[in-house]
């Protein structure tokens, strides 16, 4: 159990001063450093610090980004750096640890970099590339033609719909909210395809009863934060985003298994945790940034984290409202599946962004708190605040 | 012949599991017990996470059980699997394992027939390096 009181002094002390993003697509000339370093340029460049400003490094990466390597290639020689070997769940993890690298006085300025090749590379998340027997347990089933964590999804959205009486129907409005999310943003790649609830139903299984839409994309891009302490955030370039809030949770059970459940015994301690740090309840968050690898992500983090109680999320995200204008807009820049797959970090970006007044034509008005959640048995959450 | 074409990756055994390919090598479904407190686990392990003991055994269980969940792959990611599709995977909840479940597939279920909670039962499918596969069929 959490120490609340004592986490409760680390509410508002730290807060990320700096955002960049690499231009996101296919860049078959550039690799997962490149591309980050082009991100820490412009987010450098968002704060007006320098590179020599710079003393703690994270760097995360699918395929094995090295924060050493990074450093070298940087000419950084920081107090500490770190990456954390959990793919997309580490996000949130790496976030608080930067905060806490700074609230101890460990570090004065902490640059956070991601590089993503994985279209070049030519990784497909469950194709060849990814057969690692012995590494996890879970490659052991792919005898059984489990080769992709679509398939583990698919698992969990099954049991929802036969559990709630939900449908495909239903979570048709997520992927169609984010795309109408995406035509506002000029960094989507999907910003000129848009999609209706029909096209949706009519596209093609990949795991039934997920469809092609429900899936994210994959593509190329670096995305990097600079955090600092909240004295040191008022000198920098513009507004602070400060970090009100912090969860995690983890289980380890049944993790050699496909997720199969739907992390209900993970989430929901994430989310107290951070509630309770933040001293906010869910009527306060004026926007959601989800962790959205698969469209039934975004149920799963609604339900778990109490924004519509356990089988409810079908009917909830309907009638638009986790649209822009809607009661709790969902990741309005498009997330995983509309925008750029940098595993959660553009979901902080836009964060920032909103929380900064930044994102124009899908500004959401007077937005004063910000929240990401991650889904899984390494679940986490990030309550932001101007 | 197989529910799955040759070249889908094969079973290698590591130092904790390879009891349990033994015994599908001699079509006998064996699955991990606790010899202090009895708690059935699987995948296999060195020690029991319930009381931390090292003492197990592996304890042939009736091959009966029940689709907690289940999927039907429609996109061979895997190129090998390009002529399987559409193939379904099922989670299988043993019966007489505790809340073991085996990641497995149903062979005889066609895509429209595959529900939670149907009845299956253990049908042992010949491997290419001359072992067998734990595999189900509707009960």
């Amino acid at each position: 159990m959490p120490d609340l009181e004592r986490l409760k002094r680390l509410r508002n002390r730290t807060a990320i001063v700096g955002v960049g993003a690499s231009r996101q697509g296919t860049f078959p000339d550039l690799d997962p450093y490149t591309l980050a370093i082009e991100a820490f340029r412009s987010a450098l460049d968002d704060c007006g610090l320098v590179r020599g400003d710079i003393d703690g490094l994270i760097v995360q990466g699918p395929g094995g980004v090295s924060f050493v390597r990074m450093g070298e290639m940087l000419g950084l020689n920081p107090v500490a750096g770190a990456t954390f070997d959990i793919g997309g769940f580490a996000t949130g993890p790496l976030i608080q640890y930067a905060a806490l690298l700074l609230d101890s006085g460990i570090c004065r300025n902490v640059a956070l970099l991601y590089g993503n090749a994985s279209r070049t590379e030519g990784r497909r998340f469950g194709g060849e590339t990814t057969v690692t027997p012995g590494r996890e347990y879970s490659s052991a089933f792919y005898y059984y033609g489990l080769t992709s964590p679509g398939a583990a999804s698919a698992f969990q959205a099954r049991l929802h719909f036969e559990t709630y009486g939900t449908t495909s129907r239903q979570l048709a409005a997520v992927p169609v909210a984010q795309r109408r999310h995406a035509a506002l943003n000029p960094q989507a790649i999907k910003k000129d395809s848009p999609l209706t609830v029909e096209k949706h139903q009519r596209s093609r299984f990949i795991c039934e009863p997920l469809r092609l839409y429900d899936y994210c994309l994959i593509n190329d891009g670096g995305v990097a934060l600079i955090m600092t302490t909240a004295e040191r955030a008022k000198d920098r370039r513009k507004r602070p985003v400060y970090l009100m809030g912090l969860g995690r949770h983890d289980t380890y059970r049944h993790s050699s298994l496909p997720n199969y459940l739907l992390w209900r015994e993970t989430m929901p301690m994430a989310a107290e945790m951070a509630f309770g740090m933040a001293g906010i309840g869910r009527d306060d968050v004026d926007a959601l940034m989800i962790y959205d690898s698969f469209s039934i992500n975004i149920w799963f983090a609604l339900e778990n984290f109490g924004f519509c109680k356990p089988g409810e999320a079908g009917a909830f995200t309907q009638d638009g409202r986790i649209e822009l204008g809607g009661e709790i807009p969902v990741n309005t820049h498009g997330g995983h599946l509309a925008e750029s797959y940098m595993q959660g970090w553009l979901h902080q970006v836009e964060a920032v962004r909103q929380l900064r007044g930044e994102c124009g034509a899908r500004q959401v008005r007077g937005a004063e708190i910000v929240q990401y959640i991650c889904r899984g048995n390494v679940a986490s959450t990030l309550i932001y605040r101007n | 012949m197989a529910y799955l074409p040759e070249g889908t990756p094969l079973p290698a055994a590591d130092l904790d599991d390879s009891p349990y390919w033994e015994g599908c090598r001699r079509r006998e479904l064996r699955i991990q017990r606790c010899a202090d407190c009895g708690r059935f686990r699987h995948p296999p392990s060195p020690v029991c996470p319930a009381c931390r003991s090292f003492g197990a055994e592996f304890v042939e269980v009736p091959g009966t059980g029940t689709v907690f969940t289940y999927t039907v792959a429609h996109h061979p990611v895997h190129p090998a699997l390009k002529a399987a599709v559409p193939y379904n995977i099922a989670v299988v909840l043993l019966d007489g394992a505790g809340d073991v479940r085996l990641v497995s597939n149903v062979v005889d279920a066609r895509p429209g027939e595959m529900a939670v909670g149907m009845r299956v039962r253990l049908r042992w499918e010949p491997t290419s390096d001359g072992s067998y596969l734990p595999r189900f069929e509707k009960a």
